[in-house]
């Protein structure tokens, strides 16, 4: 690793502050310090944002389940709240990683860095949520942008996460055997409008929705119902999968994910 | 006798006091005061011109206190790394050895080929000015493929082998075998791949130079199986200081499983930094570098034929085999895809006829070396893919048509020169298809059908040679060493007993086994035996741990001295006592006369000999005797294996469902530390059959490089193991043992891919080769649909 | 360089860190405790698995400074405080749960770290659990067999 300054701030707003002075703000840490010990990126400073109690926990509010930037998967999985209210999230925070990953990895890191294999992306690009930032709301489906990429401006922090509640949801995840992370993962949510798929880890842009699939579910909610495989123009191709394979497991989850939320 | 401490008995180990509560003592655990750090600035490309490079602005950084390249090492007489096994081609040249400086002084040859390295006080300095190391390459062609190494026009990559050819060996008969296979009445084909592995021992490599200028004498802390063979390659063929100048320590080390049997640039560099730059210097590797630096296994490209008579007997088995050995030789990478391979290609079968050709190629890559089990996984995975395959073909039963080839008459003299000493065959296959339940398979492989799964069943009949090996034999093969092993033991005045072994033990539980034999012997606690090893300043010599050798080769030199020992005990005893030597008996922690009460304490004896008041006329004081054993012939741990999976056609997911093994491993001295042998090597195999890969891009760049694409097997991808031993007792050593160690990682690979392509015999598809992923296997499916 | 302070196997300690300097470089480095060991740097291996607040990290993938007050646990203080080994130890050597060593640590914090939330696991729920540890020489037979040990002598 490079040197850097560490500040782990226990209010949003010194986080705001140390982060417009020139940090860069820091989840659990589960992806970026692998990162940096590979000495991949160079900040000057990291703000840890996981000593901050307003960012972190599992509420309702309305008729969202929010859910704190700084929240640990453990947290997310373990949560009775969450449990009861999209279940399928629950076990999605239970398969990211490992149990010592979760014990500090945040939903906030995961979807402020959008690795194209990373599990949380698909639940919020399924469900429809907002994600909430220390400066305005974004629409999930404005807020991931590709690969790495997202909606998110230069030290802008993800406050929070806002599910809608659904009908039913389920996630399946196809792990890629050596890092276990989602070789192809597929997040299925049905509400009263409507069905949503969301698909990680097999796109060459990142997460994203299969159409196809949302419209054929929504008419007929069925594994049976499930279109053919997607084409495999753009899907990644690596050791692990061909893009034809990965395009064959969109489908192959998505029944699954189907016949699981039943 | 006391049995819960003897040969045989399950006793718990008594090192693992300090490995559960954090206090083993691994090489990076060690530190000096004034210790400095090693950060070696490593190619970039697999092939490439070396035409300068620029330390200036590294050498100026915080914390450094010297950078050093190739042209140094090489001007300060520190000699090229050889390979120690000479093996000729079957037109009588010589192997073709290109040279292997520690740091490349002009070419580079692989991805992660040293050029310089950075010494600094810590670590973080040392990389900070490794990256400011500035080196300029003129890139070449590369070429990582064995197959594609051969072919005219490919990259040249060593000038004293032309082709990229190492050598063309050969073992057998040709003409007979190509008549057996004209006259065939089926022959059996078939071309496979024998994929490369990292080995990844949990403990990274390392190691810790103190050069001490008072009295000109280095010591080395070292992640090694060997440390005495280290030494003497240090010293003899390295130049870096003479024998009785340099100590060699290996402290407890992580695993190796071979990969740590090798003397590697970074010890050297280290030792000659140490001295020149006069700062101690500690070098461990991340894990990272552990994949582009550790000794690579396997990489075989295979085609054979497998002849029968019209009674389904074998006739006669062709080989050409292809082994690529990386960018250079490393120290026993010859010998792998030779000796250790071909010579086991009868298996357990009566084979009249057999002839093997193996070429050993250069490439881009990593060099090659010796991985668990080390060239008779190979041959094992080629034979028993062909028995599967043949009895597919043939309509038999694949289990029966192993049983009517079986050897059944010992001693056996195979056409590739090993002799087998003893065995039975049928025992372990009868024994692992009871334990296996093959008669309720037709059953589960429905119950799996009606889920829409597929279930198969494959087998395994390994043999391998083990307990390396008689010297003289070795040595008229072209081995550099002799392949003996020694020990001392020490009676101390008070009777406690110190047992100096040249067996290093890197989680083979030594410390526990050795002593059970002390303790079986002369009838005492465990708590009154220590095992020394891994010390050069203690153990006079030692040809270290590795090929399954610790049992039969290094508890039998223990045998020999405590005979001495035991020799020495009664005439001592017989002269106190006025008895005769023949009614002395050890008992009881007693030396008694034998009808009699007349007894000393073990003690007593001992003291006896350290006071020497009275012992019998012309004795020498003390009790301390010592002993080298070279074995007489190889042994041959052999067994049947099978392994049961359900396969999910819609994803490629290939599921173990049960994996039996039935070995005879000879004399068992600790059934507990068999059995987790057998479970490692299994769980090794299972992952070379289905997980690990260590694969690169044409350009050479390593593809699988880290945890996030190699496979490693995890606790999640097993299941628990069904493993027995039944043993027919080696009659060549004094324990009857045969050794346990590479067993698993050699009989599981087969018994695997047997039972994927029995799973999916009915969707059409016939070959795969290693590792079955669950991409290959789907694509495989998708091909024959 | 700003000081960190915690608690590690019950004692107070403290001492200066980086930014960067891991959780494990300050155990192993700073206060001696080579006991939790490194085997990768992809966060992995799992040989670096110590316990911050009572659950289980990976102290390679953990910042010093930010443990700042917090109680950690290591190998070296799992056994019990006459010096015996404590439940998981012990069934680890009964059940020659190791070989080289080398994983055993980080394996041992990690089944404590299961036990604690599910003191009854079956088999599936182990290999489950060992997900971020990894061992090369057991094959897992055995460690999976001194878990299920330990929660019968605890039960």
């Amino acid at each position: 690793m490079y040197s850097f300054d560490y500040v782990k701030p226990s209010s949003l707003q010194d986080a705001l502050d140390a982060i417009s002075g020139g940090g860069q703000p820091l989840g659990g840490g589960q992806t970026l310090i692998p990162t940096l010990k590979q000495r991949l990126a160079m900040p000057e400073a990291l703000v840890d944002l996981t000593g901050i109690a307003e960012l972190k926990g599992v509420s309702m509010s309305g008729d969202k389940l929010s859910v704190g930037g700084a929240t640990r998967h453990a947290d997310v999985a373990a949560s009775a709240e969450v449990k009861a209210k999209i279940p399928a999230l629950a076990a999605l925070a239970g398969q990211i990683g490992d149990p010592q990953v979760r014990n500090r990895g945040t939903i906030g890191g995961s979807i402020a860095n959008n690795d194209p294999a990373a599990c949380y992306p698909s639940a919020v690009l399924a469900l429809g949520a907002t994600v909430r930032t220390d400066k305005r709301e974004i629409a999930a489906d404005d807020y991931f942008q590709g690969l790495f990429t997202t909606a998110l401006e230069e030290g802008e922090v993800v406050v929070g996460v806002d599910f809608p509640v659904p009908e039913k949801a389920a996630y399946q995840k196809f792990v890629q055997p050596a890092s276990r992370f989602a070789l192809t993962g597929v997040f299925v949510a049905k509400f009263a409008g409507g069905v949503r798929v969301a698909v990680t880890g097999a796109s060459q842009d990142g997460v994203f929705r299969w159409s196809e699939a949302e419209a054929a579910l929504s008419s007929n909610f069925s594994a049976d119902a499930v279109p053919a495989a997607p084409v495999a123009d753009g899907m990644i191709g690596d050791i692990h999968g061909t893009p034809e394979y990965r395009a064959h497991l969109v489908q192959v989850m998505t029944k699954r994910a189907v016949a699981a939320a039943g | 006798m006391p049995k819960d401490t003897g040969i045989g008995a399950a006793v718990p180990r008594t090192e693992d006091r300090r490995f559960t509560t954090g206090k083993g003592r691994y090489t990076d655990d060690f530190t000096v005061v004034g210790l400095h750090h090693a950060v070696f600035v490593r190619s970039p490309h697999a092939h490439a011109r070396v035409t300068g490079i620029d330390k200036s602005a590294a050498e100026a950084a915080p914390g450094v206190v010297a950078v050093y390249d190739g042209k140094q090492l090489v001007g300060d007489g520190v000699g090229n790394l050889i390979c120690g096994w000479a093996v000729s081609s079957k037109d009588g040249t010589p192997m073709k050895m290109g040279a292997w400086s520690a740091l490349a002084t002009d070419t580079v040859r692989y991805v992660g080929d040293a050029v310089a390295v950075v010494i600094a006080e810590t670590k973080a300095q040392a990389r900070d000015a490794a990256e400011m190391v500035e080196v300029e390459y003129e890139e070449l062609p590369v070429v990582v493929d064995a197959t594609d190494a051969l072919k005219p026009g490919a990259p040249q990559i060593h000038p004293e082998a032309e082709g990229n050819l190492i050598y063309d060996w050969e073992i057998g008969d040709a003409a007979a075998t190509d008549g057996a296979i004209a006259n065939a009445a089926k022959v059996v084909e078939i071309e496979l791949v024998n994929n490369r592995l990292a080995p990844n021992a949990m403990e990274p490599r390392a190691a810790m130079a103190v050069y001490d200028a008072g009295t000109d004498h280095l010591t080395l802390h070292t992640t090694s199986q060997n440390p005495h063979v280290a030494r003497l390659v240090l010293s003899a063929f390295y130049q870096i200081a003479p024998e009785h100048k340099l100590r060699v320590i290996a402290p407890d080390v992580g695993g190796g499983f071979g990969s740590k049997i090798y003397i590697y640039p970074e010890e050297i560099v280290c030792l000659w930094a140490a001295r020149k730059a006069g700062v101690p210097v500690k070098w461990t590797a991340d894990r990272t570098e552990a994949f582009i630096t550790d000794a690579h296994g396997r990489d075989h490209v295979s085609k054979a034929q497998l002849a029968f008579d019209s009674n389904n007997r074998i006739t006669g088995l062709k080989v050409n085999t292809v082994a690529n050995l990386g960018a250079y030789m490393s120290l026993f990478s010859s010998c792998v895809p030779t000796y250790l391979y071909a010579t086991l290609l009868s298996g357990q079968y009566v084979i009249p006829n057999i002839y093997c050709d193996v070429k050993a190629v250069y490439t881009n890559t990593v060099p090659v070396d010796a991985y668990r089990g080390a060239g008779r996984p190979e041959a094992c995975y080629l034979i028993e893919r062909l028995m599967e395959k043949a009895a597919k073909e043939l309509g038999v039963d694949p289990g029966e048509l192993r049983r009517q080839n079986f050897i059944t008459q010992f001693p056996y003299q195979t056409p590739v020169i090993m002799t087998y000493d003893i065995g039975d065959f049928s025992q372990t296959l009868d024994a692992a298809r009871a334990a296996a339940d093959v008669a309720g398979f037709a059953q589960r492989k429905a119950a799996s059908e009606a889920k829409g799964r597929k279930r198969g069943l494959g087998y395994s009949c390994y043999i391998e040679a083990c307990g390396i090996a008689p010297s003289a034999a070795v040595g008229s093969l072209g081995a550099g060493v002799g392949l003996w092993e020694s020990a001392e033991v020490r009676v101390n005045p008070v009777g406690s007993i110190e047992v100096l072994t040249g067996s290093h033990s890197h989680g083979q539980g030594h410390e526990t086994t050795f002593a059970q034999v002390v303790s079986d012997r002369f009838d005492l606690p465990m708590d009154n035996i220590k095992i020394v090893h891994g010390d050069t300043d203690s153990v006079q010599f030692g040809m270290g741990t590795y090929g399954s050798r610790s049992g039969a080769v290094g508890m039998s030199a223990i045998v020999k001295a405590l005979d001495k020992v035991e020799a020495k005990v009664k005439k001592i005893a017989a002269h106190v006592l006025e008895a005769s030597e023949a009614d002395i008996v050890i008992e009881g922690g007693a030396v008694k006369v034998q009808g009699t009460d007349k007894q000393m304490a073990w003690h007593e004896v001992g003291l006896a000999a350290y006071t020497a008041h009275n012992l019998p006329e012309g004795m020498e004081p003390g009790l301390k005797e010592g002993a080298f054993y070279d074995p007489t012939n190889f042994t041959f741990p052999a067994g049947c294996y099978i392994c049961e999976v359900e396969v999910d056609p819609d994803t490629g997911v290939v599921t173990v469902e049960n994996f039996t093994a039935a070995d005879d491993f000879g004399q068992v001295i600790n059934p507990l530390i068999v059995e987790g042998q057998v479970h490692g090597g299994i769980a090794q195999g299972i992952g070379q059959a289905m997980l690990e890969h260590a694969v690169y891009d044409e350009s050479g760049q390593p593809l699988s490089g880290s945890y996030m694409d190699y496979t490693m097997p995890r606790a999640d991808d097993l299941p628990s193991f069904k493993v027995s031993t039944h043993e027919t007792f080696c009659p060549g050593n004094p324990l009857g043992i045969k050794g346990c160690g590479e067993a698993g990682a050699i009989g599981s690979p087969p018994a695997l891919v047997n039972a994927v392509l029995d799973a999916l015999s009915g969707m059409g598809v016939k070959h795969l080769d290693m590792p079955l992923t669950p991409r290959r296997v789907w694509e495989a499916i998708n091909a024959a649909n | 360089m700003p000081k960190v302070s915690m608690t590690v196997n019950g004692k107070a300690v403290s001492g200066e860190v980086e930014g960067r300097t891991l959780l494990v470089e300050f155990l192993r480095e700073s206060l001696r405790l080579t006991g939790t060991h490194v085997g990768c740097d992809t966060s992995q291996c799992g040989a670096c698995v110590v316990h911050v607040n009572g659950e289980s990290v990976k102290s390679c993938t953990t910042f010093a400074a930010a443990c700042e007050g917090a109680e950690v646990t290591t190998i070296e203080g799992m056994a019990n405080a006459d010096g015996s080994l404590g439940t998981i130890q012990q069934a680890f050597q009964d059940n020659h749960g190791l070989q080289c060593g080398f994983c055993t640590p980080g394996m041992v914090m990690s089944a404590a770290d299961l036990l604690k939330q599910n003191p009854d696991p079956s088999e599936a729920e182990i290999r489950e659990w060992l997900e971020g540890n990894l061992c090369r020489c057991t094959g897992y037979h055995n460690i999976v067999r001194s878990i299920k040990a330990a929660a019968a002598a605890n039960a």
